[in-house]
Formats: C-alpha cells, structure tokens, sequence
C-alpha cells in the first residue's frame, strides 16, 4: 500500500499519508478500548446511579460528578505523568491513554444511560411494582429494552466525542495519528508543511467520525419516528 | 376480617396534607365506589394501600398483612392486590398476551405454555383474546384498558384497585371497561374504585364515598348517596356533576 501511495500521489506525501493511515489504526483501537471499557464500567456505575440505596446512588453520582467536571486533557496527564511520578511507577501511554479515556467515557456514558432510563414512564415502574415483580426483573424486562430506545442514539454519537478525544492523548506520547501528524507537519521535509498535513489528518478524523455520526442520526430518526 | 384496614392514616407531600387522619375498611367482597374534586386524596388513599404511596403515620392492614417498610410485607400484599391505572401503563414493547403473561412465568414460575394458557383466560374473560398478539399502540383504549384488567386477574388477586380507569378514554370507549368491572363484580370480586362514573357506582357498588381536601367525607349506601347526602360539600359535589 505504501508503494501505491508513493506511485499515486509522490514520495514524501504518500510516505506521509501511509504513515498517518497506519497511525491511524491506534486512534481506533484507543476509541474501542475506551468505548468498550468505559461501556462495561458504565454498565455498573448506571445500576448504582438508580439503585434503590441512597449511599450507593450518591457514590456514583459523586463519580460521575467527579469525572464529567474534569477535563479529559487533566485525566491523561494525572494518568500518565501525574501519579507515575507521585508513586513512582512506570506507565506505558498505551495504559495510562486507556485508563484516562475509559474513566471519562465511563462518567459520560452512565449518566446518558441514567437519563434514557429516567425518560422511560414512572407508571412503567408503577405497573411493575403493582405486579409484584422484582426489581431486577422490573429493569431487565420492562425499564431497560424501553430505555435503549432512547439511549442508542446518543452513545453512537459519543463514540465519535472519544474517537475525537483520542487526539488528546498525544500529549502523553501516544503513537497515534496526532502524535505521527503532529510530527511531521514540525519536520524540516519539504511537502510536509503544517497547512499540508493538518488538513490531511482533518479528512482522516472526518472519514472515522462521519459514518457514526451518520448512523447516530438515521437511529435518532428512527427512534424518533417510533415514538409518534 | 376486612380486606382493607386503614386507620389513623396521614400523608403529607412537603407541606401539603394529602390524607388527614384517616380512617377506612372495605369487608371481603364488597364494592367502594371514591368519589371527589381532584386533589382531594383520592388516588393517594388507594395507592397507599398496595404500597405505591407510603403514608406518613397510621397503620394499613390488607388481609390480615400489616404493610410496613418491610419489603416482604410490601410483597405480600401487592400479591393479593391488583391495579388499574389510569392510564393504563401497560408495557408498550410487549404484546397484550405478554404483558399478561410477564408476572406469571417471572415471579410465579409458571412455564411459558401454562402462563399463556391462563393469560388468554384472563383476556377472554375481557374479551379481547382476539387481540392477544398485538402491541398496546396498536389498540384503541378501551381495549388497552381491558388488557390492563386482565394483565392485573391474571394474578388472582382478592382485591382489585381500580384509579380513575375510564378518566383517559374516548366517551365511546367508556362502556365496554366499565361493563368488563360489572361483570368482574357480578363475580363477587372486591373493588375499590376511584371513578365519576356516577352510573356505575349507583349499579354495582355497596358504599360510595366522597373525599375533600384530605377526608372521608361522606360514606352511604348508593340510595343514600345520591338521594339524601348529608354533607353539604356532596350536595353540592353532586350538583356540580349531575347536570
């Protein structure tokens, strides 16, 4: 692919836009890990947000308080430079990106979640509780498959935030398309110019965010046009 | 032993006295009709009794069950009782036979072929078995209703609460629920009913009461109700509403 993009478009420019393709692919797996870790820990910190104990709702409100208020660019320093350096440990970007992205997209998806659950009807809740039935089937039969309809859309359309917010963890040296974009554009390489590369990275970011955020509005349309 | 025992009960919203002081029993079998101007306690009163509502002082008994903050009793109690919403709440991504059948094979560990069977009992017995396949919006409501009696006998309740379950329908729709509570009284159930139906309340219940601001303030037979109130508020409460 690479001699393809030599042949097609010249020597340092398909040099450097196979450089940023293939850095690209970490912006991905990042995304995916925080999407995909952050999904599982919001999972628990949504139950805990509606729980019917008041100590446990109050710690996840307080986490989702926590990490919602703090900005993403703070939790990947503290991740990776802040607490290596106050404890004295190592800590790849790999890890410390993972770890400040999952806790961030955790904090944001479970209080979408919350709030999906919060617009399903009180009189749902009523009918089950008339019905006897337990809390848990209550949630797993008749709160949870009405709030998907209304949580989906908006996770689709945060998945494209954290491909985004992805960027960020160039700071910390993580090797992915910035860090790679951001390398050349300051290279004494002609045909590497800042104004050539940016706006390279710009269509590469497009190309990874547009479908979703496509997708994320045909579900909001659907979703919308089930509620009529 | 009554089926329902209130005594003494009080409930507040902030500053707002919903129930004051309030005393109430309904012997097995018999039919209450509650009537009243809204925000005089009415739907509080019956809620309070499966546990939807905690009151704030005053003991509840449900036969022979006193309901505490204990959720087993909360439990044991919603397992006799059965309820009508007004606005139906039936589970819009379920089909009517499911919305009947959820309880049954989730909390009473039926199998999935014997819950169907008694649920299409129940929405034969409502006659709309016909319907059973179909989702709640795709029934008018009046139908939908009726799935949400039926869903609610599907638990064979002993007592059966009934909140304003004709206030969301369409005049022409009126009839086929109230006629469905008929025959479900012609059948010696317990009811408790939160209604203006003034007809069906002269036709089926033992005791019609008026509720204001809190109170009970008029308990009678049909014939008393509505031929020599007492109160002065139910004269004039029934005035209002018998034009």
């Amino acid at each position: 692919m690479k001699e393809l993009l030599i042949e097609l478009i010249g020597a340092p420019l398909g040099t450097i836009v196979f450089q940023l393709i293939f850095a690209a692919q970490y912006t991905v797996y990042l995304s995916l890990i925080a999407f995909v870790g952050g999904g599982i820990a919001a999972v628990f910190i949504t139950l805990a947000r509606i729980a019917p104990y008041k100590p446990i709702r109050s710690a996840a409100t307080g986490y989702i308080w926590l990490f919602q208020s703090t900005p993403l660019l703070m939790l990947l320093f503290l991740c990776g430079l802040g607490f290596p350096h106050l404890f004295q440990f190592q800590i790849s970007p790999w890890t410390a990106a993972s770890v400040a992205l999952t806790i961030f997209t955790s904090a944001y998806l479970a209080e979408v979640w919350r709030g999906a659950i919060g617009a399903v009807e009180t009189g749902q809740w009523e009918a089950g509780n008339a019905l006897n039935l337990r809390y848990v089937v209550m949630l797993r039969r008749i709160v949870i498959p009405q709030a998907i309809k209304f949580g989906l859309a908006p996770t689709i359309g945060f998945l494209v935030q954290i491909i985004k917010g992805t960027s960020l963890a160039y700071i910390i040296g993580f090797q992915d398309l910035m860090l790679v974009g951001k390398r050349w554009a300051n290279a004494p390489v002609d045909g590497s110019e800042p104004f050539v590369i940016f706006p390279i990275m710009a269509v590469l970011y497009f190309c990874l965010c547009y479908p979703l955020a496509l997708f994320a509005r045909q579900l909001e349309q659907k979703a919308l046009a089930r509620g009529q | 032993m009554p089926i329902v025992s209130m005594k003494a009960v009080q409930k507040w919203y902030g500053d707002y006295h919903a129930l004051k002081d309030l005393d109430f029993s309904v012997e097995q079998g018999e039919r209450v009709v509650i009537c009243g101007p809204s925000g005089s306690g009415k739907s509080t009163l019956i809620r309070c009794i499966n546990g939807l509502e905690t009151c704030d002082a005053g003991s509840i008994v449900v036969n022979g069950i006193e309901l505490t903050q204990r959720s087993d009793s909360v439990a044991k109690i919603r397992s006799l009782v059965g309820m009508v919403f007004q606005q139906f709440n039936l589970f819009p991504h379920l089909s009517a036979l499911e919305n009947c059948t959820l309880a049954l094979t989730e909390e009473l560990g039926l199998t999935q072929p014997q819950a169907d069977e008694k649920a299409m009992q129940y929405l034969d017995r409502v006659r709309i078995a016909d319907q059973a396949t179909k989702r709640p919006a795709q029934l008018s409501g009046g139908q939908q209703q009726r799935v949400a009696i039926a869903r609610a006998l599907c638990l064979e309740p002993e007592l059966m609460l009934f909140d304003e379950p004709t206030s969301a329908l369409d005049p022409e729709m009126i009839s086929e629920v109230l006629e469905t509570m008929v025959s479900l009284a012609e059948d010696g159930m317990s009811m408790i009913c939160v209604t203006h139906e003034l007809g069906f309340a002269r036709e089926v219940a033992h005791r019609i009461i008026f509720m204001d601001e809190g109170a009970l303030v008029e308990d009678r037979d049909p014939v008393g109700f509505f031929e020599h109130p007492d109160n002065p508020r139910t004269k004039k409460f029934l005035s209002k509403i018998l034009r």
